[in-house]
């Protein structure tokens, strides 16, 4: 389609292009390997010094657990009550669907300062801050947008006609839902549930305000030692960071290739 | 009679209403307390007014607005010139390659920000490893100022909004019936004179719902120029966050918070207009 020189000038830049998107990714992962005490690269010598130091202090072994607690909160509700609402948009007959559906998107597009502050302000005469449920409940508002955005295009390849057919075959709507729904689309349930995760398990802003000193989560504390001074064990909290995100990419990818590998025994039989 | 419930599906209303809720309470409802009790504490609406006027014409919000316009456009002219060529080249290659490429853009766009915006403080820095490779090469005799400077902005933002750009245009691209160019060249037009005739006309449509979104986004953007920026570099979300963490000001900051979401919503009504906002995130 395009002339031979411009192709290979395509991939050339290409190359370049994703060996830039990757540096700073996989300088972090080479740094956190590093033994010595201050940021060398390449390390002269390698240990898992820095992740003994991660996992052995009680300070960032408190910021993981409010980062778990948090995000599974945040998962939990923004999947079952997305899940709903991106039934309603694909089978429900509602009014100003494409309105509503921008509404129901604000949170990503609103500036998040602006989000956290607003929350932080309602949180302060309400003794809210530092609660992780609140600050779950709060990460649920924006882990929402990504699981109907997710679930959205995953409902769309559900088969109206199966459930019109257990309906008549005499089901009940919560039948429909239990043994036809739910299946069908439980992969891409699966997929939102862990990038619902990933939203609220990386989010900073939010958490800056709302963390107090008692729920300071991973991404906070990291904020807050970047500001202070830059101290090699960063590094490997970082790549742990990435390492969350390589198996949520990953168990996506798995769970992609069982549902084509299903889909496609399902078209031979 | 069943058959026709499971189209004529009433109970949407009911399904959504939990998702609907929980923004009403956790999300909508704090945004309008808070600016209504913040510009509630300054007095009467024309002192409301007058307030508001002295904040947004002072020294510190005009410059902020400045630099945030500034940057931002940059970047969202930088991350198009950029994107384009990646999200042409994962339009037209299949297999090993696309998926590749694709795994090259996806993994940082999943990558916490924060881990984003670190690892470049440790490329860029006075001692970084981008000076201290080029300082062992001997292409340059002291460390250049990347760090803390507009450079560590562009470059740190650039990186964040990348993905959003690609994966948009990408979304645009693939839809392009290649036979048109193959016509069109086999009609006799040189690959420049079908490239700038049929391809671009046909990918704008992403072009600008890319920027948009990327525009959009870096407008509100707080923790890379947070951390990357020089004392020159405060865009208008750090203006708001200082302005409550340090000064407590919450007046101050609802005017300027009140300010950033009314350029938003506006943009996004555009953004609205535009696109299918199903694609947003390039899903």
């Amino acid at each position: 389609m395009i002339s031979a020189p411009v192709s290979r000038g395509l991939s050339v830049y290409v190359t370049v292009a994703c060996l830039v998107l990757m540096l700073p990714i996989v300088i972090v992962l080479i740094l956190a390997f590093g033994h010595q005490g201050y940021l060398k690269f390449p390390p002269d010598s390698y240990s898992l010094r820095w992740f003994a130091a991660f996992f052995g202090d009680p300070r960032w072994q408190r910021a993981l657990w409010s980062s778990v607690l948090i995000a599974s909160i945040a998962c939990v509700l923004a999947t079952t009550l997305g899940f709903f609402a991106a039934y309603a948009f694909v089978r429900g007959d509602l009014r100003a669907k494409k309105l509503l559906l921008s509404f129901m998107l604000l949170p990503i597009i609103i500036p998040h300062v602006i989000t956290a502050i607003a929350m932080y302000f309602l949180s302060g005469p309400l003794k809210l801050v530092g609660n992780v449920f609140w600050i779950g409940l709060c990460h649920a508002t924006i882990a929402l947008p990504i699981v109907l955005l997710i679930l959205l295009s995953s409902l769309q390849g559900v088969d109206v006609n199966l459930e019109r057919a257990a309906l008549s075959l005499g089901s009940s709507r919560f039948g429909v839902f239990t043994k036809v729904v739910i299946p069908l689309a439980f992969p891409g349930i699966l997929s939102s549930a862990l990038f619902a995760f990933l939203a609220s398990f990386d989010e900073l802003i939010i958490s800056l305000f709302l963390a107090g000193v008692r729920s300071e989560t991973l991404p906070v504390r990291i904020w807050n030692s970047l500001h202070l001074q830059v101290e090699p064990v960063i590094a490997a909290v970082s790549a742990f960071l990435i390492g969350v995100t390589g198996v949520v990419l990953l168990l996506d990818a798995l769970i992609r290739q069982a549902r084509s590998a299903r889909l496609a025994t399902r078209a031979a039989r | 009679m069943n058959v026709n419930k499971a189209r004529n599906f009433n109970s949407g209303t009911v399904f959504i209403l939990p998702a609907v809720l929980l923004l009403a309470l956790v999300f909508v409802a704090p945004l309008i307390w808070f600016f209504i009790q913040a510009l509630k504490g300054i007095g009467s609406p024309a002192d409301i007014a007058s307030y508001a006027w002295t904040i947004v014409t002072s020294k510190a919000v005009t410059t902020a607005l400045l630099t945030t316009n500034w940057i931002s456009a940059l970047v969202t002219l930088l991350v198009l010139v950029i994107s384009y060529p990646l999200a042409y080249y994962l339009a037209n290659t299949r297999d090993l390659r696309f998926t590749l490429v694709l795994f090259c853009i996806v993994v940082p766009y999943f990558t916490s920000i924060i881990v984003r915006t670190y690892s470049w403080m440790v490329l860029l820095g006075r001692n970084g490893i981008i000076n201290n490779a080029l300082l062992q090469i001997g292409l340059i005799n002291e460390p250049l100022a990347l760090l803390y400077t507009k450079t560590g902005v562009l470059i740190g933002m650039v990186y964040v909004l990348l993905p959003y750009m690609v994966l948009t245009l990408f979304a645009t691209m693939k839809a392009i019936d290649p036979s048109l160019m193959r016509a069109a060249r086999g009609l006799g037009a040189g690959s420049i004179y079908a490239f700038t005739r049929i391809y671009f006309p046909l990918s704008v449509h992403g072009v600008i719902s890319g920027s948009l979104i990327v525009f959009i986004l870096a407008i509100g953007f707080f923790i890379t120029p947070a951390l990357m920026g020089g004392p020159s570099d405060v865009m208008i979300a750090m203006l708001v966050e200082r302005s409550v963490e340090i000064m407590f000001d919450w007046s101050g900051a609802a005017v300027m918070s009140l300010l950033l979401l009314a350029a938003t919503m506006i943009l996004y009504g555009i953004y609205y207009r535009v696109t299918d906002v199903r694609r947003m995130m390039g899903a």
